[in-house]
């Protein structure tokens, strides 16, 4: 058995304190990780299913809807959920939100003087069905400003929470869009070393594009393998 | 064979609460997942509060964190469905009660295995944590059982209060208190999973 199949690899990862993006230097730990031996590492969790998704969360197009369509680009945005071995992970709970195509959120702390649109609210979720695919509709979000330095602007972003097999495998992350000229410019982005950024940059699909509603994207997740999988005990 | 390579972490940023936790900051959208786990109505076990706050390097209270906790019941198992009134994820946002408190609505929990203590499993996320950290939350009361917790071994003694819940208040309900200091003298203990 591979034994470190189970690790969060911190050659993927962006690290706890990266400077360029300010606020890690008070907020991320200081001190090492502990380490937990494999053996003791928790490997079990709740599965959230189906049952935990309502018909319109994977529809962002429509699940604001107040009195008329949400202005912005439509998408459809899918892929799958893996783990590191490639194996679908099917029931898997995503949780997306997002800015507006002005590149306004909802909450009531964003303060970015772009308007809001009465018909699109930017949060849904989905599950993965058998084959580990998920699919939601969604608007272009915009880019948006940002306090972090001068003329600070966020790249164009979908927030993911993901949920997998086991709290190990739990991921919040963020999906960009190829060829936005704002990823060079992005701490957050940055913060990612290098050779695991690109993980994070949807490719455009033609073959998901919907003819006549909405251009496609394709995102596929990696999680953390882990040695409860059926298929590592074959 | 090739392993592929892991998505890497983002921060949850700023505005997670209404895509997360919008019924808590009311907005017209179902969590999946709230601050209450026990529901005292339709429950035999023993309630608890479980509250804390986030601090940052400057000793300032975080508004914007999102604690999620895990664990299992009293029984020792994971409950996803509602099911006897309780539910095993608890997601909270430190911006709605005054002075940034989270606050869960839970019990102890079963001891995972035999020669654990009782924790519940805890994550946080915020604006300016790039990767999630995970910790631990042990209760007081299990002093011996604590003393042998394989975990809490792991950890250099002088670090492992700062996994250790503090009991403020016996009845009518039992409080506990477990404050999290991502960085400074106090700093918790953070694991790698
Ligand atoms: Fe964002």
């Amino acid at each position: 058995m591979d034994t470190t199949q189970n690790q969060r690899d911190w050659t993927s990862h962006p690290p706890l304190i990266a400077p360029g993006y300010k606020s890690t230097i008070f907020r991320g730990p200081s001190q090492n990780l502990i380490t937990v031996p494999e053996l003791m590492k928790p490997s079990s969790g709740p599965i959230f299913g189906l049952e935990s998704v309502a018909p319109l969360d994977h529809d962002l197009t429509k699940n604001g809807i107040k009195n008329g369509e949400p202005l912005g680009e439509r998408i459809v945005v899918s892929g799958r959920v893996l783990n590191q071995h490639g194996q679908p992970l099917k029931n898997t709970l995503i949780e997306v939100w997002q800015a507006n195509a002005a590149g306004r959120y909802v909450h009531k702390r964003d303060q970015h003087h772009a308007p809001l649109d009465p018909n699109f609210f930017g949060a849904g979720r989905c599950v993965t069905n058998e084959e580990g695919i998920f699919k939601f509709y969604t608007i272009k979000p915009g880019a948006y400003p940002w306090g972090n330095h001068p003329n600070a602007w966020r790249p164009n972003h979908i927030h993911f929470s993901v949920f997998g097999p086991n709290i190990g495998t739990r991921l919040v992350t963020q999906m960009y869009f190829p060829g936005d000229p704002l990823l060079d410019y992005d701490p957050i982005y940055l913060a990612v070393p290098e050779k695991a950024r690109e993980r994070l940059i949807s490719t455009f699909d033609l073959s998901l594009t919907e003819e006549g509603f909405a251009l496609g994207y394709q995102f596929d997740i990696v999680l953390r393998g882990h040695h409860s999988t059926p298929f590592e005990n074959e | 064979m090739n392993k592929l390579g892991q998505t890497p972490s983002q921060t949850v940023g700023p505005y997670f609460a209404y895509g997360l936790t919008p019924e808590q900051y009311k907005f017209d959208h179902k969590s999946l997942a709230t601050p209450v786990l026990l529901d005292a109505n339709k429950n035999t076990q023993d309630l608890i509060i479980l509250r804390g706050k986030v601090y940052d390097l400057h000793g300032e209270a975080v508004d914007d964190a999102m604690i999620e906790i895990w664990q299992v019941d009293q029984k020792g198992e994971f409950q996803t469905k509602p099911h006897q009134g309780f539910f095993s994820i608890g997601r909270m946002g430190t911006g709605t009660l005054e002075g940034n408190w989270f606050e869960f609505t839970t019990c102890i929990p079963a001891a995972e295995k035999s020669g654990q203590a009782p924790a519940i499993h805890m994550i946080v996320f915020m604006r300016g944590l790039l990767s999630h950290v995970y910790t631990r939350v042990y209760f007081e009361d299990f002093k011996e059982l604590n003393q042998e917790d394989p975990y809490l071994k792991l950890v250099a003694e002088e670090r492992r209060n700062t996994l250790i819940a503090k009991k403020v208040q016996e009845s009518p309900v039992a409080i506990y208190e477990f404050n999290l200091h991502m960085q400074g003298e106090k700093e918790t203990v953070f694991f790698d999973y």
